[in-house]
């Protein structure tokens, strides 16, 4: 019944012995104890579950682990390079776009993959495009003008570990 | 630090302390929670929203090769001291006792019946397939306006009633002020129940130590403190074996306020099995084993003068609390009528709360409770005396603000409005609207067949719960550890218990400006019972305004010691002794007046404080200060708010064009921070308005149980949130903080509601009950026709 699996996450070669019934979620996060992709729903509903296989955003809940049998599987954790959050990461922490940060890393993975595919869309598209993710805490404004700031290409890459702090004080009466 | 005054960090953008661990998948929730050897539970659950249980047969369950034990709800319940607690029992009310586990009798689908630990997630999901079940169904009440009659079927023999409580009460003189009227409007209002569906479903994770006989619970929590009180007394463990954690939380909205069954059940198992447990919800779940908010019937009758002065109300609320009570869940719809006045001077005011039982999952807190039934009432009500006088909503609003030099406000229901300016906060909304345009517009589309509506509210709330009186049994303070080591870096341990908001950011904020050290050199602590002083926990816009002041004042006692012991170091590098009062504490450095040049650091001190060589005789080592704080009174944060709608004629579908929200929550520490709470509520409330509801059948089964019938609002909904403030700071707490977890939700189902009946006011439509989606609409189209009808001007 036990499935030798052998595919690449987040770059590095992984080979494991699983069930064939267990989902590329749990293997992420139980397995290889990447706990980044999150189960929001476990029905493909809220896109919180979302990893990227062979570069294409995926429900990991309704994705078996042996259906990623040689793919290359990117999970936000896989997102910073050169210790440097990738740009829709950094134009979330600049917007204020996370709030409780379930929808988080779902979202970044499947924003990631968007704008790569769609890089200049309308606001209208960009919603439609990001509608597969749910967010019940921001009424997705901030994450809406975070991607457009990236789509703006006004963003640079801010490192994992924050910097201090850059004082921004607000006007009074802003 | 008091309100007003000039600071560095407070009022600033400042990036959120969390982000980086949350956006890179580094934050420890519950479900995230992997220990050594762990093992995952499943709980069965009624199919029947009624049913009595004959008998449970758990054989195969067990026998199942992976199964690590199968326990039936007498079990669960047998290993319990005690049922539930319930605090702030109202008088003459009456209620069921309520077990972890249904025993012998179902009383909602989704209540557990049995709970099966296998070695992982799915094989325990398996084995519930395994358990054999004998139910009788039984008579089911899902209806709350009837549920009270006497011909009902009683849900709980030995209450013999479904009725929770029937309180009247009034202000001043309601018959009065109806004699007196030049008329009367009325509506029945629903509010449909909502799910909370925070984008984190529920979990828990138990690890019992049977050596010592301590539990370790991990769960999705808004408040530990109040979670480990409940399970311990229900678990008959003294507290301090019992430690609590809730680090990363996501998200909560009122339905992590209440310690379910699924805590008792873990530690249990954890006990039974001899390994640490998991449980975690799937969406369907949590539709079905987590608490539902809002589910009002609201009569309404106003009465008022023809120049639109509001002179009395009269109200009937019947409140589906679901099967039972739960924590505070009864005294939410309570809150209702206390808060019907409004932003308006209301002198006489009558009503009746009826809170009743039925065979549905039981109601709680949902962002606002209780509050934003309040608002919707007073707000609905405000744009009928519109309707029948024929005059703007903006004047009848204006006409009836309580104004701003009568703060604080003792209203008829025994509120005490702390401060507020509405005209200021209306006029601003106005302003940014474009409100005279906007009018101009409304008429022109309307000249060419089209439906748009502008809807206007003016609201408030009450928020930063204590004190003590205002909180049943829970406890009205917040408490706060501060903690400067050896460095000079400041740890803060906290009651308050984030699940979102982004407290590690706003309390860093100020600590920093308060004791002038670096922001990064203030780490927040929160959500671990074992570290944490007494806490009360995250809800009701209470962190900032109560924990907030608590590290206040534990910063007051740190600074009182830290310039003690400076003092010590600086006689001893000028080799001369110093009067006290000429040390002060200013950008971070202790430092003589007139001697800027001598000064020590937060280093300094915190080293010595620990060393301890040069302390003087009479001073203790350590620099670490608790506070407890509960506030004097509560807080009001108000706003005013305006939406633009079209309709589309042929489908009724409503889409939200703008969305002007000016809000006053006092003092902002982070206007970030703030605005992100202002768009998250306004999602919720405009989701409210226009797509969310559960829906039961007969049979007491959710029909709208998964996110594809239950409609949370996508990111196409909305449009851009035009956002300003006024700041009326509060008077209550030193950092003149009034909360704004709350205030957006509250206002924004009125405000679009009232834009949507505004758009169709023209053809006689005086009221629609939300929400308002495009079937509701087109029926109403049908029936009203295009023709126009009156209505207001």
């Amino acid at each position: 019944m036990d499935y030798p699996l052998q595919l690449t996450v987040n770059g590095v070669p992984v080979k494991r012995i699983v069930e064939p019934q267990v989902r590329l979620l749990d293997f992420l996060r139980e397995d290889l104890g990447l706990t980044g992709a999150k189960e929001g729903c476990g029905t493909g509903d809220c896109g919180a579950c979302t990893v990227l296989i062979d570069g294409d955003p995926h429900h990991s809940c309704l994705t078996l682990a042996v259906e990623a049998e040689g793919a290359a599987v990117t999970t936000v954790e896989g997102l910073v390079t050169d210790d440097r959050l990738n740009e829709v990461q950094s134009a979330f922490v600049s917007e204020g776009a996370t709030q409780c940060g379930i929808c988080t890393p779902g979202f970044v993975v499947m924003a990631t993959a968007y704008l790569r595919d769609n890089p200049n869309p309308t606001d209208d598209e960009l919603r439609m495009g990001i509608a597969g993710n749910l967010c019940r805490c921001t009424g997705y404004e901030t994450i809406v003008t975070a991607l457009h700031s990236v789509i703006d290409g006004k963003v640079e890459r801010i490192e994992v570990a924050p910097e201090p702090l850059e004082l921004v004080p607000e006007p009074e009466g802003e | 630090m008091i309100a007003g005054q000039v600071s560095k960090l407070i009022g600033s953008r400042v990036k959120r302390k969390e982000d980086p661990r949350l956006i890179t998948g580094e934050g420890k929730y519950t479900d995230d929670v992997i220990l050594p050897g762990m093992a995952y539970f499943a709980v069965l659950r009624s199919p029947y929203a009624h049913a009595r249980i004959n008998s449970i047969d758990t054989s195969a369950a067990a026998d199942h090769p992976d199964v690590l034990g199968v326990m039936t709800g007498a079990e669960i319940n047998d290993r319990c001291s005690e049922p539930f607690p319930l605090f702030a029992i109202l008088p003459g009310m009456q209620y069921p006792e309520r077990w972890p586990m249904a025993a012998t009798k179902a009383n909602y689908v989704g209540e557990p019946i049995a709970a099966v630990a296998a070695s992982s997630r799915a094989a325990a999901r398996d084995a519930l397939d395994l358990i054999e079940v004998d139910y009788d169904p039984l008579p089911v009440v899902t209806d709350m306006e009837t549920a009270g009659d006497a011909d009902t079927p009683v849900i709980f023999e030995e209450m013999g009633t479904n009725l929770c409580y029937e309180a009247s009460d009034q202000a001043g003189d309601p018959d009065r002020a109806f004699a007196e009227a030049d008329g009367v409007v009325e509506a029945r209002m629903e509010q449909p129940r909502l799910i909370p569906n925070p984008m984190e479903p529920r979990a828990a994770v138990a690890e019992y130590e049977r050596s010592s006989g301590n539990a370790t619970l991990w769960v999705t929590t808004q408040n530990p403190h109040i979670e480990r009180m409940v399970a311990a007394k229900m678990l008959g463990m003294p507290e301090n074996k019992l430690r609590v954690i809730a680090i990363d939380v996501g998200g909560g909205f009122g339905c992590k306020i209440n310690t379910y069954s699924e805590s008792i059940i873990a530690v249990v198992l954890a006990q039974e099995i001899g390994r640490p447990v998991k449980w975690a919800e799937d969406r369907t779940e949590h539709f079905v084993a987590t608490s539902h908010g809002r589910g009002q019937a609201q009569y309404v009758q106003a009465a008022y003068k023809k120049d639109g002065t509001l002179l009395g109300m009269k109200l009937k609320i019947y409140a589906d609390l679901g099967a039972y009570a739960q924590v505070i869940s009864h005294v939410i719809p309570t809150l209702t009528p206390s808060l019907a006045p409004g932003v308006y001077s209301c002198r006489d005011i009558g009503w009746t709360t009826i809170g009743v039982f039925t065979n549905k999952i039981p109601y709680d807190a949902y962002r606002g409770a209780g509050r934003p039934e309040a608002a919707y009432i007073i707000e609905r009500v405000m744009d009928l005396i519109a309707d029948a006088t024929g005059k703007d909503p903006v004047a009848v609003r204006r006409k009836n603000f309580i104004p701003k030099d009568s703060f604080p406000y003792e209203t008829p229901t025994g509120m005490i409005y702390d401060s507020a300016d509405y005209d200021a906060a209306l006029d601003k909304a106005l302003d940014i609207a474009g409100y005279d345009d906007l009018r101009a517009e409304q008429k022109a589309a309307r000249k060419d067949g089209k439906l748009m509506g502008i809807g206007v509210t003016v609201t408030t709330e009450v928020c930063g719960f204590g004190p003590a009186a205002a909180m049943g049994g829970l406890g009205g303070f917040e408490s706060a550890t501060v903690r400067v080591d050896p460095m000079g870096k400041v740890t803060v341990l906290t009651g308050a218990s984030p699940h979102g908001q982004g407290e590690e950011t706003s309390f860093a904020q100020i600590v920093a400006d308060d004791l002038g050290v670096p922001f990064e050199d203030v780490e927040i602590i929160h959500g671990d019972t074992s570290i944490v002083a007494r806490g009360v926990g995250t809800f009701g816009s209470r962190t900032l305004v109560v924990g907030g002041t608590a590290i206040l004042k534990a910063n007051e006692q740190i600074k009182e010691k830290a310039t003690r012991i400076a003092t010590a170091l600086l006689e001893n590098k000028l080799e001369d002794t110093l009067d006290p009062q000429l040390v002060t504490l200013e950008d971070g450095l202790f430092s003589v007046q007139d001697m800027p040049d001598q000064y020590v650091t937060w280093a300094d001190v915190g080293s010595e404080a620990y060393d301890g060589q040069l302390l003087p005789p009479e001073e203790q080592p350590g620099l670490e200060a608790v506070s407890f704080w509960e506030p004097p009174g509560l807080t009001f944060p108000f706003s005013a708010h305006i939406a633009v709608v079209e309709i589309d004629q042929d489908t009724g579908e409503v889409s939200l064009k703008r969305y002007v929200s000016v809000d006053d929550c006092g003092t902002v520490i982070n206007p970030t921070l703030v605005e992100g709470q202002i768009h998250g509520g306004l999602a919720q409330g405009i989701g409210q308005a226009l797509l969310e509801q559960a829906v039961w059948d007969d049979e007491g089964q959710l029909v709208s149980g998964s996110l594809m019938d239950y409609a949370m609002p996508f990111a196409q909904e909305f449009p851009m949130f035009e956002l300003d403030r006024t700041v009326t700071p509060s008077p209550v707490n030193p950092l003149g903080a009034k909360g704004i977890g709350e205030m957006a939700t509250i206002s924004a189902t009125p405000t679009v509601a009232n834009a949507v009946i505004d758009a169709l006011s023209h053809l006689g439509v005086t009221h629609v009950d939300i929400p308002m989606t495009a079937e509701r609409i087109w029926r109403v189209l049908q029936t009203h026709g295009r023709r126009r009808r009156g209505g207001r001007s």
